[in-house]
């Protein structure tokens, strides 16, 4: 369905990559990246950009990771991305709670295990019913999932509004209460499941994933197996979700109820994947930080510029049509998003200065 | 049986209310493929803006001419800025197009019209009087009439007009339609233009149920599976749909409800929905997609 975009790893620029660093190069960029996100950025952040900021980046671009696998990389629309969230995270909670010992990250993998069940369950009529009538599939999720975790208190430990709060954040004996270390933690979660990730869509399966989107006939008459492509999609995308989930209510939120999984957060997580690039890993985190940096930056120059001139209620719906004015523009002007521009960028500067 | 009765008209006519907004997406994707998620903040964009018009002194005809200016001006706009360069695009862009639009649309009403209830009142009472031993209120009767004479028109205005015929081979091959001379734009800003028109009837008789509110743009969400099981291209089938889904929630919610503690109208339509698709992929009335490797 999505036919039209291709991922950085496939053909698209052939001819640029023989001449930009190769993968290895860039492979180890990203790990220097990712070392300079763990090992200075703690030296150098406050509390308020850990809290406010990079958590709440992080665990949405992982979000956005494994709607992008879906959406992105296989061509199965969701708008239940937030419920695979709600999922992992009440998962997660009454793994702690109910298995008494169970170190932290054994019941947030078992939670993201949940959300892949779930995601399974309702991407199975994905192989009857194509095209926007699938969207039906991905609904009854969202709104499933959140009318069962408000109305059963059995998920929240018998909270009457569903509320849950995070246990303490422990692993292998380490305290990662602070917000230094909620940062640290989802950083090393989001850093290894982005690795593999990337592993993953450069594999077979990731090979069957893209042929199912371009052309679902021809890639079962080559062979791809259809039923376990989607199934295994489904599970990854919603197992990502699940994490992701579980570390907004407990690394991000501390508290959090049903609700805060709603249809909005789903719109939310397309919107990240939309704006960063449609099947493009660094897409996900590119459009995470703008969807996370953008309000900031409004309110931020809301309160020098227009104090007084415009409501707090005001500038929630010029967010909305900010938001909503950005979508348009970036599917008819870039339809594979931020990341085309860095990519772009990136070849300009490997050509500097013999551009032609 | 007599309470059965009543929950199952109650609910057919509250169908009735789901297919007037399901009506403004068949006749989008009929014509142009586009799955206009919008079309719900298109009925609390009229809806808001009729009531801000009355409120401030205009007669009844005169907001409606107003907002139906308005709805036209809008759907128009909306097919010009955002949907012809998008023309070509995969259906999937278009969806998401559309779904960008419904945010700026909710934010301008709400930004021009403000955020607060209002209340609308129509003239018609929506008090439940007793029509052979079922309550039922002239409101629905109205709702369930307008409903019939719209899908009577549109049928009319696509089979047997000049229009509606070119509206009818763009739906089908749109290739073949602009080969034989078919002016595309002038077909999809008509269409966009009555769906417009579509809206702003929904989002009269919505608000004068539920009172004119952010939620109106809600009800897309209660169309969608309506929509579904009528199938995206039929315009009988949003009438069907929506019979189907009122009926079937409303005795669902009382007979099914209480076992499982209520409140299951949110996702009852859904599962329904996904229940008829397994059995007819399309919907009831839609066209059979062909698959070509």
């Amino acid at each position: 369905m999505i036919g039209r975009l291709q991922p950085l790893t496939l053909g698209a620029n052939r001819a640029s990559r023989m001449l930009a660093p190769d993968s290895r190069v860039r492979a180890l960029s990203w790990l220097a990246l990712f070392a300079l996100a763990f090992f200075v950025v703690p030296l150098v952040g406050n509390d308020y950009l850990f809290s406010a900021v990079l958590i709440p980046f992080l665990v949405l671009s992982l979000a956005g990771l494994g709607l992008n696998i879906l959406t992105g990389y296989t061509g199965q629309l969701s708008l239940g991305s937030a419920a695979f969230m709600a999922v992992g995270a009440f998962a997660t909670y009454n793994f702690q709670l109910r298995v008494p010992g169970l170190p932290l990250l054994v019941s947030i993998t078992l939670g993201g295990v949940c959300a892949s069940l779930m995601g399974v369950l309702f991407g199975l009529p994905s192989l009857r019913i194509k095209g926007f009538y699938l969207i039906v599939s991905t609904l009854a999720a969202q709104f499933f999932v959140e009318w069962a975790l408000t109305k059963f208190s059995w998920f929240s430990h018998g909270s009457s509004s569903g509320v849950i709060t995070a246990p303490r954040l422990q692993v292998l004996g380490w305290d990662f209460g602070s917000p230094t270390g909620r940062y640290l933690l989802t950083l090393a979660i989001v850093g290894v499941l982005t690795g593999i990730a990337a592993n993953l869509v450069r594999s077979k399966t990731g090979r069957n994933w893209m042929a199912v989107r371009d052309r679902e006939v021809a890639a079962r008459v080559i062979g791809i197996p259809i039923l376990r492509t989607k199934m295994q999609a489904f599970a990854v995308s919603s197992f990502y979700c699940g994490v992701a989930g579980a570390l907004w209510a407990f690394a991000y939120l501390g508290t959090v109820e049903p609700h805060g999984f709603d249809l909005d957060r789903s719109f939310q997580i397309l919107f990240i994947v939309i704006i960063g690039g449609l099947g493009s890993l660094p897409g996900a985190f590119l459009g995470a930080a703008f969807i996370v940096l953008v309000p900031i930056l409004l309110d931020n120059l809301a309160a020098t510029f227009l104090v007084g001139i415009v409501e707090p209620g005001h500038l929630e719906n010029l967010q909305k049509i900010l938001f909503g004015s950005l979508i348009v523009f970036f599917l008819i002007k870039e339809p594979e998003g931020i990341a085309r521009w860095v990519q772009c960028a990136r070849q300009r500067i490997s050509l500097w200065p013999l551009e032609h | 049986m007599q309470f059965f009765v009543e929950v199952l008209v109650g609910g057919l006519l509250a169908g009735l209310m789901y297919s007037l907004v399901a009506l403004g997406f068949v006749l989008i994707y009929k014509a142009s493929g586009v799955f206009n998620f919008a079309q719900g903040s298109l009925v609390l964009f009229a809806a808001l803006a009729f009531v801000t018009i009355l409120e401030h002194g205009a007669p009844f005809w005169l907001a409606f001419l107003a907002t139906l200016g308005l709805g036209l001006g809008l759907a128009i706009a909306i097919e010009r800025v955002a949907l012809r360069p998008l023309v070509n695009r995969p259906p999937m862009t278009l969806f998401m197009a559309t779904l960008g639009l419904s945010f700026v649309i909710e934010g301008l009403a709400q930004t021009l019209f403000g955020a607060q209830v209002h209340g609308l009142d129509l003239g018609i009472e929506d008090v439940p009087m007793n029509v052979l031993g079922v309550s039922l209120s002239k409101l629905d009767l109205f709702a369930a009439g307008t409903a019939g004479a719209l899908v009577w028109v549109l049928a009319i205005l696509f089979n047997r007009t000049r229009v509606g015929l070119s509206l009818r081979a763009v739906a089908d091959d749109p290739l073949a339609a602009l080969a034989i001379g078919v002016d595309l734009r002038r077909v999809w800003t008509v269409v966009w233009a009555v769906s417009g028109v579509v809206g702003l009837v929904a989002g009269l008789l919505w608000g004068a149920r539920l009172g004119v509110q952010f939620s109106l743009s809600l009800i897309v969400l209660k169309a969608l599976p309506v929509l579904i099981i009528g199938g995206l291209e039929s315009i009988p089938g949003t009438i069907v749909g929506g019979l189907i889904i009122g009926a079937t929630e409303k005795l669902a919610e009382v007979y099914l409800g209480p076992a499982v503690g209520g409140g299951i109208e949110n996702w009852f339509p859904y599962l329904l929905a996904l229940a008829f698709l397994l059995a007819k992929p399309n919907g009831l009335f839609g066209e059979a997609a062909v698959e070509r490797a």
